[in-house]
């Protein structure tokens, strides 16, 4: 039997662990001499309380639903890749390159063309560190950090050199306007509804996509099977005739390549321009969201939308308080901390209780 | 026993349970100094619980300890050291890459600084090495060391603590007969310099050789202490199982057919470039069961590797009815081995055998999840994989019944069956089977050693890995003895005994001259046979 | 490039290779002990707040030591809860930690002093001053000897000899004590060391604390010593260089000395030149900023000797028999 109900496992502890994070970050609120409760309210307002917060909140949550699902599908395969920052980075530069070179006629076409231009580059960047870890053993946690750093280099050297637009700016130049994303203020226009102007845009609905793609591949698709066989246990997976390499670099590429995706909301969809750093953290917020989100798509996109909301939130808490938004970095870093590292903590405890209701030690299947 | 010395161990109504399982309940035992006492049971009857009580590895939840007649509280491991208790785990707990002399000293250094307390150090392990017949060297490092070698450094360390009470957890399982002897005349003297031995084992003939008195453990619960003169194995295997129990097999006289597997002349490299497997030849013939014996880590895990796709070969030829297989490229991969007949049940069902946190169904359908009755299209049907799961469980009377549990809710003896029934039921031509019954219970081994032989029976071909020279001699038609990478002879059941397998174990070919161990533990440290 | 060129870039590489080898001398000790640190960056980062800020408040460097080491040392504790009382991952321990320190300084700067999450700028006692090595002066106009002494060796802060003198003591604690022997024990065989009656725990705890110490070290250079003050996220990846460098060394103190060194020069040569000419190529210097990452993975990637952590890094103790 196991030795919590699946209930508690994917439902209770994730929410216990996030009172617990929401706990100490309304005791740093309150020692910094702001009402934590007060600035919960702002916070959630800011968040859900208009079409205006709703549409930023669903746009930040677009990209961690990306950069969530990267981190998620390489845990299943466990595979730890923190390189969604820099995968998220080359996947925004390949959207830029489709959108500036390529002449296209609509949005319906280009998002396509940036789709598989996003996805490629950034399962370039994620091939390399996994060709290393199946082929030489070099841990994947420390090179995909190492090309988060490389990334950023090179991006900023392309932008002052070869795709530097005119100007003062290290960015490249305006996409043409026929790459540009419909946002949500336009289709419920259509449809007659007002909606605030924000950049909620369709690549909301491709992030829902992937989400359902995600989840048939893990759990209704061979592959899915294999990579989760593989994550569990390397020697069961080459035992079945799974090739660990084979593995290792599709679940990498796969990741690489949704963490690419994030170009496409955040580049296409809001600057329709290449900048320094168009992720801004979106990949690192990836690991909290898959952690918070159990490695399961459902719970990805919950957790996306929650972080989406934190920092549509704390955008708003910093405009209306003393607060800056680098508390929502404090919220992300304890939900991580209590979620990730800290589980055992809240476990431990849960396990002795529910063992507690349920019926007395019994003699028999010892356990040696 | 009324008026002799206080027991060097006493326990009183000693309970542990952890989560839902008792894994001791109530135990009470008294082991008198200077005696070497036997605790036998089956895998999960909570033998090593309880002397990891003893050794402050885990708390008790009742009951008291008395050493030497003093009521002894052990919370840790440093309390059972001074309370002069040295145990020698199934697993050795030494730093790989140390020296015997800094294992030794590890956490009874004298002084903060090393050089000091290594000069010491290397003064007294001369004097114990002498007096006990433990000679190693105390600058060579542990992972250049036999397991042999590796298992004197554990009893050393207890030793070098002044250890009163030896505790060894199955300490024969990865010794040859003629290694084993020899830990028996270290214990024996041990024993005769007035320590007492305590010895965990479910080798009933291990108790019988050695100890003066036992004490049988079944399902957490301790059911009988006797002197070890006054009782019999049959009566021992009773007192374990509950029940009267077979030690021999059923099986038919074979009928062995065509010739379905022939290896000649392979080889093996580890990823170190050293050969595990040195030219092996042998064949296996459709209807017989071909027995591997030999002491763990001489290539027996290699070749079971090879054979199931696990590993590339270095060189040497495999041909399966009468075709060559591919050993090299991109069709030496265990799926292609399945898909040419060859089922495997591995040597260790947990790590490889099973996905422990897979449902038992989809466990069921593990590397066989390509099969057209399984997919559909692109999606996998896993219908159709709950449906097969539970025939399977229905067939197998794996329990609990029930295929929505996960691989490591079950017990081994179950683990063991859903494995088994997985390959046997594929019909394979050739089945590979690695330590079949390790960790499994009685009842469980028995149903899986009449599965083998109903295969057998039934004309396929079976190659059969395993440590237990009791299994290879009850279930096997052939004997092949592997020694360092090679097989050292070929034998048949009934015109062999242990004594000849093991001498083959240690690779003296040479069986009926008289031979001293001296020399098999030359033999032993030259090929370097570690357990993996 | 003439001499003087040289041993002014010798002279900032030394002073940018001593946050790295401090930073990679602590995760030497908790990795030895089997406990992965990728929060050196984390560490490093809330010591040079809280270092500068104390120092800022008090006017005394030595006091904005003491509360920078002790932050630093309190995240330790934090990696340590995680990792070793409630065996949850180092690596998301680590990542966590380095997030908490980024939004935390920010936060608590922004609190305090109101200057978009910096520190006012130190100066005077609250800052480490330079110490000039007896006879500097007197040997500044011997040619060759003379600059090397005076600039290269004379005249760092006091952090920066405390730092080099760190790489032999650290080699004497590991190899040549007791608590040496059981650290290095903890990190390739927990069990041996629990078995032999010596708490996992307690040598876990002491290597975590350590290396919070260390990186308290570095972190206070950072924002006293080598800069003027804290300003947001002024570790700038230091605590990954750290960490690149420690794989570099192969975990050994004095190849730790080498690597960081190595990395400190190609730092102090990408500060000095916004692009190079090798051989008629010009190297971009974000060629050079990248240059200890790439390194980094040439040898994880086992192309120059290959790199071996301790074998129970990253995996918490659980008891088993």
């Amino acid at each position: 039997m196991d030795k919590l109900p699946r209930w508690a496992d994917v439902a209770l502890i994730p929410v216990v662990n996030l009172v617990l994070a929401l706990i100490v970050s309304g005791i740093v609120v309150t020692l910094i001499g702001e009402n934590p409760f007060d600035a919960m309210m702002i916070m959630v307002n800011g968040a859900v309380g208009s079409t205006y917060g709703w549409g930023y909140t669903l746009f930040y949550a677009t990209n961690f639903v990306f950069t969530g699902l990267a981190v998620a599908v390489a845990f299943h395969a466990r595979l730890f890749n923190i390189g969604g920052e820099g995968q998220a980075q080359l996947g925004s530069l390949g959207v830029a390159l489709v959108c500036l070179y390529i002449p296209w006629p609509h949005w319906t076409l280009a998002l396509p063309g940036a789709i598989v231009g996003g996805a490629l580059f950034g399962a370039a960047w994620a091939a390399i560190p996994a060709y290393l870890q199946a082929r030489r053993g070099s841990h994947i946690v420390i090179t995909t950090i190492m090309f988060n750093f490389i990334a950023s280099a090179l991006l900023v050297y392309l932008l002052i050199t070869s795709l530097k637009a005119p100007g003062m700016a290290p960015e490249t130049a305006r996409f043409p306007e026929a790459t540009y994303l419909p946002t949500a203020q336009d289709f419920f226009a259509a449809i007659g509804i007002p909606f605030a102007r924000t950049p909620l845009n369709v690549s909301f609905i491709v992030a829902l996509i992937a989400c359902w793609l995600v989840w048939l591949l893990m759990w209704r698709m061979r592959l899915g099977y294999e990579i989760r066989a593989f994550g569990h246990s390397e020697p069961a997976a080459i035992y079945a005739g799974i090739s660990p390499f084979r593995i290792t670099m599709v679940a990498m590429l796969i990741s690489g390549a949704l963490a690419g995706l994030m170009g496409i909301n955040a580049v296409m969809g809001e600057q329709q321009r290449l900048l320094q750093d168009n992720v801004l953290g979106a990949g690192f917020v990836g690991i909290a969201v898959a952690l918070m989100g159990r490695s399961h798509p459902v719970g990805v996109l919950l957790a996306a939308i929650l972080f989406g909301a934190l920092y549509q939130g704390g955008a708003e808490l910093e405009f209306e308080t003393s607060v800056p938004r680098e508390m929502v970095v404090v919220i992300q870093a304890l939900v991580i901390l209590f979620t990730g590292a800290l589980d055992g903590m809240v476990r431990g405890p849960l396990e002795k209780a529910f063992l507690r209701y349920r019926k007395q030690p019994k003699p028999g299947v010892a356990a040696e | 026993m009324a008026d002799g010395p206080a027991p060097a161990i006493e326990l009183r109504g000693i309970s542990k349970a952890f989560g839902a399982v008792q894994a001791n309940k109530d135990i009470s035992i008294r082991v008198m100094p200077g005696t070497i006492h036997g605790i036998i049971g089956e895998n999960g009857a909570g033998k090593s619980t309880l002397m990891s009580i003893l050794y402050g590895f885990y708390r008790a939840d009742a009951g008291e300890i008395l050493i030497a007649g003093r009521k002894t509280d052990i919370p840790d491991s440093q309390a059972a050291i001074r309370a002069g208790i040295g145990m020698v785990f199934q697993h050795f707990k030494l730093v790989e890459n140390f020296t015997v002399l800094e294992n030794i000293v590890l956490g009874a250094e004298e002084g903060v600084l090393l050089n000091t307390s290594l000069g010491k150090a290397r003064k007294l392990l001369r004097q114990l090495s002498d007096e006990y017949e433990l000679h190693v060297d105390p600058d060579a490092l542990i992972e250049d060391l036999g397991v042999g070698m590796q298992q004197r450094v554990e009893i050393l360390k207890a030793l070098y603590r002044q250890a009163d009470i030896l505790i060894l957890d199955e300490p024969t399982g990865v010794l040859t007969p003629a290694e084993a002897d020899h830990l028996f005349r270290i214990l024996r003297g041990l024993k005769d310099q007035g320590k007492t031995v305590v010895l965990i084992t479910h080798k009933l003939r291990e108790i019988m050789e050695i100890t003066d008195t036992v004490s049988v453990m079944r399902r957490g619960q301790m059911t009988a202490t006797v002197r070890t003169a006054e009782t019999s194995p049959e009566k021992l295997a009773e007192l374990m199982v509950g029940r009267k129990v077979l030690l021999q097999v059923d099986k038919a006289p074979p009928r062995p057919g065509e010739v379905v597997l022939k290896v000649e002349n392979l080889r093996i490299h580890d990823e170190q470039g050293v050969e595990r497997l040195r030219g092996v030849s042998f064949d296996v013939r459709a209807g017989e069961v071909l027995g591997i014996a030999g002491v763990a880590g001489n290539g027996q895990s290699e070749l079971l590797e090879v054979l199931g796709g696990m590993r590339p070969a270095q060189g040497g030829t495999v041909q399966l009815t009468g075709e060559a297989l591919d050993l090299t490229g991109s069709r030496s991969d265990a799926r292609t081995r399945r898909a040419r007949g060859i089922a495997h049940v591995p040597e260790d069902r947990q790590r490889e055998g099973l996905i422990m946190d897979f449902h038992a169904w989809e466990n069921v359908g593990f590397g066989y999840h390509d099969d057209p009755a399984y997919n559909r299209g692109v999606l996998m049907d896993n219908d159709a994989l709950r449906r097969d799961a539970e025939a399977k469980i229905a067939r197998f009377d794996v329990r609990p019944a029930d295929c929505w549990q996960k691989a490591r809710n079950f017990s081994g003896g179950n683990q063991q069956k859903i494995v088994v029934a997985r390959e046997i039921e594929r019909d394979p031509v050739l089945l590979l089977v690695g330590q079949p019954t390790r960790g499994v219970d009685i009842g469980a081994i028995e149903f899986i050693h009449q599965q083998i032989v109903a295969l057998r029976d039934a004309g396929r071909a079976v190659l059969l890995v395993s440590v237990e020279l009791d299994e290879i001699l009850s279930l096997s038609d052939r004997i092949a003895v592997m020694f360092d990478g090679r097989i050292m002879g070929e034998r048949l059941p009934d015109t062999t005994d242990e004594r000849e397998l093991g001498l083959l174990m240690a690779g003296i070919t040479d069986t009926d001259r008289p031979v001293a161990t001296a020399e098999v533990e030359a033999n032993l440290a030259r090929s370097g046979g570690k357990a993996r | 490039m003439d001499f003087l060129t040289v041993v002014q870039i010798l002279d900032s590489t030394v002073r940018l290779a001593t946050p790295l080898l401090l930073a990679c001398l602590a995760g030497l000790f908790s990795e030895r002990a089997g406990v992965v640190d990728i929060g050196l960056e984390g560490k490093m980062l809330i010591a040079a707040f809280f270092s500068a800020a104390v120092a800022y408040s008090t006017g005394s460097v030595w006091l904005g030591l003491l509360a920078g080491v002790a932050a630093s040392m309190v995240f330790g504790v934090i990696h340590g809860l995680a990792s070793i009382t409630f065996r949850g991952d180092q690596l998301i321990s680590g990542v966590a930690l380095n997030f908490l320190a980024s939004g935390m300084t920010v936060l608590i700067a922004q609190d305090w002093f109101a200057q978009g999450g910096r520190t006012p700028a130190l100066d005077g006692a609250a800052r480490f001053s330079s110490i000039d090595l007896p006879g500097a002066g007197a040997l500044r106009d011997v040619p060759f000897i003379g600059p090397i002494y005076d600039d290269l060796i004379s005249g760092h802060t006091i952090l920066v000899y405390v730092a080099v003198l760190m790489v032999p003591l650290s080699w004497y604690v590991l190899f040549r004590t007791r608590f040496g022997l059981r650290l290095r024990a903890v990190g390739e065989n927990p069990g041996a060391v629990d078995t032999a009656g010596i708490s996992v725990v307690r040598l876990r705890y002491s290597a975590v604390l350590i290396c919070g110490f260390l990186c308290g070290l570095a972190g206070a250079y950072l924002a006293t010593g080598l800069a003027a003050g804290f300003v947001k996220d002024m570790t700038a990846g230091r605590g990954y260089i750290a960490l690149a460098a420690l794989i570099f060394a192969k975990w050994r103190p004095w190849y730790a000395l080498g690597a960081c060194l190595l990395f400190g020069l190609l730092e102090s040569i990408g500060n000095r030149y916004q692009s190079l000419d090798l051989l008629g190529l010009q190297i971009p210097s974000q060629f050079m900023q990248a240059l200890p990452y790439i390194l980094t993975v040439v040898i994880l990637a086992g192309f120059v000797g290959k790199a071996t952590p301790p074998r129970a890094g990253g995996t918490p103790y659980v008891k088993e028999k």
